[in-house]
């Protein structure tokens, strides 16, 4: 590796970085679609705007996904990867199996919020104008219009962008970088719903003094690292730490402090009390790729701060991440016991997964790698799929996500129904479902890395999980509807693909995950 | 192994294609789903058939084998193979599936009653009489995969998923509390499985330490995991192997069920229409008690025999419980309920007294009790449906007005009392003999569910079919050529069984014979020659390492 040779070459010549331009193209594939988003809205006419930001987005998602199969190709055979960007961005086999999810997460969440069957008077999720205080004639007139707003587009690939180097990040600055770019679109995303708009803002606001927060907290975690080993680079504060024999007060703040940074954004129990405000609040678009994407964005970035940066100091930070695993399943499923509404039950459940994932990351073993990058795969597309069904369940008021309007369901619209019970199936972890064989893969990975207490908390947790969503299934198979319940809206073909796709991941990685699981095998090593 | 047809695999999907076929066919075609549904069971059964001819009972250990790769993450590959007590419940499944459809065949038309007892509530869905028989497909293509899987793993995956087929068709389709009932089943069988899924990764990760597989992965293969327990390659910690014993037993002794983790039997055998609860007590618990013979027995020898006292009492508690409960009850459906708890501790004392008469015995209970209780159970169901009750007090007479109904209920009543000549008597009496040998206290305490068994079984008849006919008993029909088509085979198999077991004994006692040997449990030498039991030999082969 040439990362000492560059970098001290960086040293002597401050002028000329050297950037691998080939070896970040899907990032800045997508960078670039955000930025051409942005001129679109500058200058193309307000009605041709939807479907050009539409092709764009996707086709741009799907170059940067080709890009990704290239340059996975290209990684040399002992599948270690490079480090590029004057030590900034690592492109490897976790880097790049994560940003392949993230890109196919995004097209499907890309469909979703194009969607524009659902609304009975025309338009999408979004407010037609943002700016327009909620309830004001200005906002009526808006609506009257016809307006809609194609921002959305741009901050979902800014965001996108954000995340695709999120977990690919090599110094602790980068990393922080793309927190907030990943951060900052998405929580103005979250206050556009069209529906609930005051919920919709307070979800934004709450997002974002919360977020800010915690970026706080990471950015002191990452002085006190850096006031520790003298560098923000991951591989430095690797070498640095692997030798800290006594606590270093230092190191072990700083790496709280970016933990708590790290554990906000996957919503881990104690940091996850904005989840279910947020989830419920944002326009269910949003939600669904919030809720997939962000978690495996900084799931990648946690594996990656852990797993190099902090490979030695194991033994000081597993036993609170397994306090905090525990803490997470156990308060994500119990919690969400109580919950009556779809989308705050996902939120728990969300929080529920988040604990699982955690299980494998704790197991600090190459399995502990790739099982959590299996679980990632299969939990964002389940979710993804789940959020969408949601959007198409409404009344007048907009979506009903209200538990007490769904009973009876399955008797109205089975299909719909039943793809919903699959999705809940699978986040209940039952066989021949992804969530099955993400879940077996977690747990093996942890009782091998003899974090056994993991397992068992974990089945109890998913025993106590099954118990709300098997509730669900019961209200919407075996209740008698409800005279003016709401109807299921047929969707364009756009959302049709993306619960296609939720359905086929969710199928086929519980009946055949073995090619899966070899490319997340082979994509385990971090390169240092 | 391979290179052969694969028969087995076949045997899963013929039922599992028929489900889809079924579910396939045009909403309005009820006539033609059931048809399909009828075909493909039989089908099914022509399969297991040839698959029997194909058994050879002093062939090796697992015959008819097939192995594919899977899963190689995980150590998994699809490996089926049947050893004959194996082979004689995929047949008791094969056999009893066509007689379930044909029993149920009205069962699905009619909307369900609402939670209210309203009869009728709401329209009937428009697929719900598909959706029924698909799903029973499904669960027999699943408890036939759960049987003959050799993988460990592969029995888990289909062991817990069945859970959810059978679900639906006890929550969409039976009484008015089935909600509740589907409810209680699936979140105690999943609590089961989960703790059982922890016990699975622990043993996999014992598997992968001590290098029994490949590549540094664990393995599932039961017959090499096995080996290695027996050879002592696979050498798990006492405490280790405790604790994976209880995990494992703690699933299948609710499945089976074993007291104290029986009550949700009861709901559900109520709730559901009766097709479906014979499905749930004649096929879906064997899995559980065969799983007890298989899993827990030879791959856990040692806590196997640390905790048998345990289990035994649990068993002959159960015995006794369930049948003074079934004394007790004034539903006829849940009184066969606690007849068949009483029946499951039988076969579950049967397989931890670890004697060849107890295993045998309890392998073939497992076949018999299918037969008697889907006689008693389906027969009482088409009587509940004539009078729209499941109150014993509303019957009365019923022998006056619908003879051959009656004639039909008492020989199943008799077989569940085990009345020498029917079947479940030779089981029953081999558990007990087996139970004797070695632990006398239990066999006598389980002697008295014997006693107790006559009486709830006479009681119930005397006060459903004798007397003076009750009011709103006197337009009963008899049985119709339907009915009589379900039940003749029944009570054939009990009859037959219960004069000639022979070969369903010498299908089963190689297999006995291994499991033995794998907890290195001999039977305890005679202090003098043991009575032949109706048509059996005596064995005191195997055993000896």
């Amino acid at each position: 590796m040439s990362t000492a040779a560059t970098a001290t070459l960086a040293v002597t010549k401050v002028d000329a970085p050297t950037i691998e331009y080939g070896k970040l193209s899907p990032i800045l594939i997508v960078a670039g679609v955000a930025v051409v988003g942005v001129l679109i809205e500058a200058f193309l006419p307000r009605p041709a705007r939807y479907r050009a930001q539409l092709t764009v987005a996707l086709v741009g998602m799907i170059a940067a996904f080709g890009a990704i199969v290239w340059l996975a190709r290209d990684l040399p055979d002992d599948h270690r990867g490079s480090i590029t960007a004057m030590g900034a961005i690592a492109v490897d086999g976790p880097s790049l199996f994560l940003q392949g999810t993230l890109l196919l997460i995004g097209i499907a969440s890309v469909l979703l919020i194009g969607e524009r069957r659902l609304e009975p008077a025309g338009g999408d999720a979004f407010a037609p104008q943002a700016a327009a205080a909620p309830g004001s004639q200005q906002e009526k007139d808006a609506a009257a219009a016809g307006w809609t707003q194609t921002e959305v587009y741009p901050l979902a690939m800014f965001s996108l962008v954000g995340m695709l180097l999120f977990p690919a990040a090599n110094d602790l600055l980068m990393m922080f970088v793309a927190l907030e770019i990943l951060s900052l679109p998405l929580y103005l995303l979250c206050g556009l719903a069209r529906r609930n708009r005051l919920l919709s803002q307070e979800a934004a606001l709450k997002y974002f003094l919360l977020g800010a927060f915690s970026s706080a907290f990471f950015l002191f975690g990452v002085a006190m690292l850096y006031g520790y080993s003298g560098s923000v680079s991951l591989d430095k504060i690797g070498v640095a730490s692997a030798g800290a024999m006594d606590n270093d007060a230092l190191l072990l703040i700083g790496l709280a402090m970016v933990a708590v940074g790290l554990l906000f954004k996957v919503g881990a129990v104690p940091f996850h009390s904005w989840t279910p405000d947020v989830y419920q609040g944002a326009p269910t678009p949003i939600t669904g790729f919030m809720a997939a994407a962000t978690k495996v964005a900084a799931f990648g970035a946690m594996m990656r701060f852990f797993y190099v940066a902090l490979p030695g100091m194991r033994w000081d930070w597993r036993p609170v991440m397994i306090g905090v695993a525990i803490a997470t399943m156990v308060a994500g499923a119990v919690i969400a016991i109580t919950q009556t509404d779809v989308k705050r039950l996902l939120a728990y459940s969300s929080i529920a997964h988040a604990g699982f994932i955690l299980t494998g990351m704790i197991a600090m073993n190459d399995a502990g790698v790739s099982s959590t990058m299996f679980y990632l795969v299969a939990y964002g597309f389940v979710t993804l799929g789940a959020f969408a069904v949601v959007t198409l369940v409404r009344d007048a008021r907009g979506e009903a996500t209200h538990l007490s309007h769904w009973a009876g369901l399955g008797r109205r619209s089975p299909l719909v129904a039943g793809v919903f019970a699959l999705f809940l199936l699978a986040f209940a972890g039952i066989p021949l479902t992804s969530g099955f064989a993400g879940k077996f893969a977690v747990f093996q990975a942890a009782a091998r890395g003899g974090a056994g207490s993991l397992v068992v908390v974990g089945v109890l947790c998913s025993a106590i999980a099954a118990f709300f969503y098997v509730r669900v299934i019961v209200l919407m198979f075996f209740s008698e509807p409800k005279a003016d319940g709401p109807t299921v809206v047929v969707p364009s073909v756009m959302t049709t693909a993306a619960i296609a796709l939720g359905v086929a991941v969710t199928v086929v990685l519980g009946i055949l995950p073995q090619p899966v699981l070899d490319l997340a095998d082979k994509a385990a090593l971090f390169v240092h | 192994m391979n290179g052969h047809f694969p028969w087995l695999t076949t045997l899963a999907a013929l039922p599992f294609v028929g489900g889809l076929c079924v579910a396939a066919v045009p909403a309005g075609k009820r006539r033609l789903a059931k048809n399909v549904a009828l075909l493909f069971s039989l089908l099914t059964l022509a399969v297991a058939v040839v698959v029997a001819t194909k058994f050879d009972n002093d062939g090796g250990r697992f015959q008819i084998t097939e192995s594919y790769s899977w899963i190689s993450s995980f150590g998994v590959r699809w490996s089926l193979g049947v050893d004959g007590i194996g082979l004689v419940l995929i047949l008791l499944t094969a056999v009893l599936m066509p007689l379930l459809i044909l029993a149920s065949w009205h069962d699905a038309d009619e909307a369900p009653v609402g939670a209210d007892g309203s009869a009728g509530a709401g329209r009937p869905a428009p697929r719900g009489t598909h959706a029924f028989f698909a799903l029973m497909l499904l669960v027999e293509a699943m408890v036939v995969v759960s049987f003959a899987a050799t993988d460990v793993f592969m029995f888990y995956v289909f062991f817990e998923a069945m859970l959810i087929p059978m679900y639906f068709l006890i929550g969409g389709f039976g009484g008015a509390q089935r909600s509740y009932a589907a409810v209680k089943f699936l979140l105690y069988n999943l609590l089961g499985g989960l703790v059982m899924l922890a016990a699975v990764v622990g043993l996999y990760v014992a598997t992968a330490n001590q290098g029994i597989g490949v590549d540094g992965h664990g393995t599932f293969d039961f017959v090499k995991i096995s080996q290695a327990v027996a050879t002592g390659q696979l050498d798990i910690d006492p405490t280790a192997e405790k604790a994976l014993f209880l995990g494992f037993m703690f699933a299948f002794a609710i499945k089976a069920p074993l007291w104290p983790f029986h009550t949700w039997l009861p709901d559900t055998m109520t709730e559901a229409t009766p097709g479906v609860a014979v499905l749930v007590t004649a096929m879906v618990d064997k899995v559980g008690t065969f799983a007890m013979l298989r899993f827990c027995l030879e791959i856990f020898p040692d806590a196997s025999k640390y905790f048998a006292p345990v289990v035994i009492t649990l068993a002959v508690i159960g015995i006794i419980y369930g049948a003074l409960l079934a004394v007790g009850q004034t539903d006829i459906k849940r009184l066969i309920a606690y007849t068949s708890i009483s029946h499951f501790g039988f076969i579950i004392l049967g397989i931890f007294v670890m004697t060849s008469q107890g295993q045998s015995g309890a392998t073939l209970y497992m076949v018999n009790h299918g037969f008697s209780t889907a006689a008693l159970l389906l027969i009482a169901g088409f009587l509940i449906s004539r009078r729209g009750s499941k109150t014993i007090a509303d019957f009365g007479g019923v022998q006056k007005v619908a003879p051959v109904l009656a004639g039909t209920f008492l020989v199943a009543g008799l077989a569940t009392l085990s009345m020498p000549g029917l079947a479940p008597f030779v089981s029953e009496f081999l558990v007990l003999v087996g139970a004797f040998t070695k632990y006398k206290v239990a066999a006598i305490f389980a002697t008295t569910g014997i006693v107790l068994a006559a009486l709830y079984v006479l009681v119930l008849y005397q006060r459903t079919m004798t007397g003076p006919v009750r009011p709103g008993n006197e337009k009963l029909r008899d049985l119709v050529p339907r009915e009589l088509a379900v039940v003749v085979p029944l009570i054939a198999f009990l009859l037959v069984l219960g004069v000639y077991p022979k070969p369903v004994l010498d299908a089963v006692n190689p297999a006995v014979d291994h499991t033995l040997s794998r907890v290195e449990q001999k039977d305890p030498a005679p202090t003098k020659p043991i009575e032949q039991a109706a048509g059996t030999e005596a064995h005191t082969t195997g055993g000896s390492k």
